[in-house]
């Protein structure tokens, strides 16, 4: 529904259904889906598929996310827009490839070298695992960027009720299109435009540090500087835009909680038996898990005694809560690893009822 | 603009048989193509220097990003240009995944025998014994020979020839962008200021002339012993035949996958 053509990806557990169902379903709409031999094959085809004018995804988890980190890069760089869903199991390495975790959230923020920043959409329930991918594709057009949906095993093998909506109330956004004369492409303050190829504007896409017009021009540091300025600014200058998350009593609340992902399922009856016992709980779930929603949670570190962070892996989105709060408060770790058994909401009560006393 | 490859590098006739063979075609311009490349001085020959899409990507995986844009513009002549370390070393798997699927792009691949833009390290296709940055006492490995491995991977069309075999080389060239399915040519390359220096070539001249002189015709080298073979560049058409290509097979699939809806 939000205008996907092509989907070229690599077997992986726990994300092969998603080829497996595009498979059956986009041909059925004209679409293409290829399985390309490796990960960074697949990115490399839907790249290159982006840039003839068509939305364009692959799906993977960690290992894949991992091999895909170069051509993440160059998508960044070249400011390409395309969605790639990690559904994240227990890393790192094989790990327990059938097993939930939680410990790509750096990564998608952090897997490239050099200079750019990333967008991370952190579904919870089946339904937002179809409103944040139309999200996804959405933003990566919008601001001409590789998008990543930081899904989970869990949530990912879940079977919930959804609601489609009617196209009509779906908002699709396309990509913005040059006129015939314009010859700037990328590393604009407003989003550059975005040519096709086979369309006459003869663009210059390249890897390696480039001006307006894409032409290679490693020679001047201030090129460069602009570039990666750009790439960055494009995204934290805009993040009140982009950033998505869930609150809940983050004005009166005694502890806070931090959460995302299928731990954040967890945190709802965690929130009930903590009233129960007269603790006024607030939380931050993370939609958008990158950029962070620093605002929000040094909001809410103003109110409360301490800050929980769940996490199904060992410290990830705990770093940019502290760095967040900066101090403020004490922020307390709940961390479970192996990939068999959720954070419990039992678990996690404890740890609100601990942080209060 | 001036073009940035050394005083005598193979890149220079690569890119003009190239717009010869296209114009010879009865192009006018470079817009009915697109072109993918790598990293490597050859990935050069169309990025930025040509007036045409070009698509300048990772090191190995311009066939690939060929790949995307070919699918869902099967309209347009994809071209890859890439050296001997970037398709036939990092890239291998993606040049002969393209050759199996029959994906119907050419790639051109310069082998200059060494990888040259990083100042000239032993290669996939680097002779036995030869010196380089990286072996400096003599290669100990078994150079590949790409041409003969895209045939057996299912290419529709092959064909190696030399710099120094400029006129065969544009009109191998013709043949593989007019080619229905996977095209490649291999141009063995001189690069005197990476490879040639350490292994003993004077010049250029002297690197050209070891071309002509050790080329042998395919038909030749069919009645030719291995020994007799060893450190000579075998040249000439591979193989050139007519198979239903990745578009034609896949497009096949959509429109009955479309009727099934």
């Amino acid at each position: 529904m939000a205008g996907c053509r092509f989907f070229a990806g690599y077997p992986i557990t726990p994300a092969s259904e998603i080829a497996e169902h595009l498979a059956l379903r986009l041909p059925q709409t004209g679409g293409i889906v290829v399985q390309m031999e490796d990960e960074m094959a697949s990115l490399g085809a839907v790249i290159g598929a982006s840039w003839t004018g068509a939305k364009a995804m692959t799906a993977t988890s960690g290992p894949g996310f991992s091999l895909m980190q170069e051509l993440m890069g160059y998508a960044f760089m070249t400011e390409t827009p395309c969605v790639v869903v990690d559904v994240q199991r227990a890393g790192p390495s094989t790990g327990q490839a059938t097993k939930c975790g939680q410990g790509d959230v750096m990564q998608a923020r952090w897997g490239a070298h050099g200079d750019y920043a990333s967008v991370a959409l952190s579904p919870n329930s089946v339904q937002e695992m179809f409103d944040l991918t139309i999200y996804a594709f959405n933003l990566a057009e919008t601001y001409r960027t590789p998008v990543i949906v930081l899904a989970d095993e869990i949530i990912a093998h879940m079977r919930e009720q959804i609601r489609i909506p009617p196209s009509d109330e779906i908002t699709v956004v396309d990509r913005k299109k040059p006129k015939a004369s314009e010859k700037m492409f990328f590393m604009m303050d407003e989003i550059a435009p975005m040519p096709s190829v086979g369309e006459g504007f003869n663009v210059a896409v390249t890897g390696s540090t480039h001006d307006e017009t894409g032409r290679r021009f490693t020679a001047d540091p201030i090129v460069h500087r602009r570039l990666v300025e750009t790439l960055v600014g494009k995204i934290r200058n805009n993040a009140n835009k982009i950033v998505e998350y869930e609150a809940y009593n983050i004005e009166e609340c005694d502890v806070g909680v931090v959460s995302f992902g299928c731990t954040s399922r967890a945190m709802y009856e965690s929130v009930e038996s903590a009233k129960e016992k007269r603790i006024r709980v607030g939380f931050i779930r993370l939609k958008t898990v990158w950029p962070f929603p620093e605002k929000a949670v040094r909001d809410m570190a103003q109110n409360c005694k301490a800050i929980i962070v769940p996490e199904m892996n060992l410290r990830e989105v705990y770093y940019e809560v502290e760095r967040a709060v900066h101090g403020a408060v004490p922020v307390v770790p709940v961390n479970k690893v192996g990939g068999s058994e959720m954070i419990t909401p039992e678990e996690l009560t404890a740890e609100i009822v601990r942080s209060v006393e | 603009m001036t073009l940035p490859f050394c005083v005598g590098c193979g890149c220079v006739t690569v890119l003009s048989s190239f717009l010869r063979a296209v114009q010879e075609l009865g192009h006018k311009d470079l817009s009915r193509f697109v072109f993918c490349s790598g990293i490597g001085c050859s990935a050069w020959i169309p990025s930025p220097y040509l007036e045409a899409d070009s698509l300048h990507t990772t090191h190995g995986r311009s066939i690939p990003v060929a790949t995307g844009v070919k699918l869902l513009r099967p309209d347009l002549n994809v071209v890859v240009f890439g050296g001997d370390g970037d398709i036939a070393g990092i890239g291998l798997s993606h040049l002969i995944h393209a050759a199996r699927r029959n994906l119907d792009i050419t790639v051109i691949m310069v082998n200059n025998m060494i990888y040259g833009m990083t100042g000239g390290q032993v290669a996939p296709t680097t002779p036995l014994w030869t010196k380089t940055t990286t072996t400096p006492y003599g290669s100990f490995e078994y150079p590949l020979d790409v041409t003969r491995l895209v045939v057996a991977a299912g290419a529709s069309y092959a064909a190696r020839w030399t710099t120094a075999h400029g006129e065969q080389l544009k009109e191998a060239m013709k043949k593989a962008v007019t080619t229905k399915g996977f095209a490649f040519v291999e141009a063995a390359s001189p690069c005197p200021t990476a490879f040639g220096r350490r292994a003993g070539f004077k010049d250029v001249a002297e690197m050209l002339q070891w071309f002509r002189q050790n080329a042998v015709p395919l038909e030749q080298a069919t009645k030719m012993t291995e020994k007799e073979l060893d450190r000579k560049i075998v040249v000439g058409e591979y193989v050139s035949r007519e198979m239903p290509t990745l578009t034609e097979n896949l497009y096949k699939i959509v429109r009955e996958a479309e009727k099934s809806a």
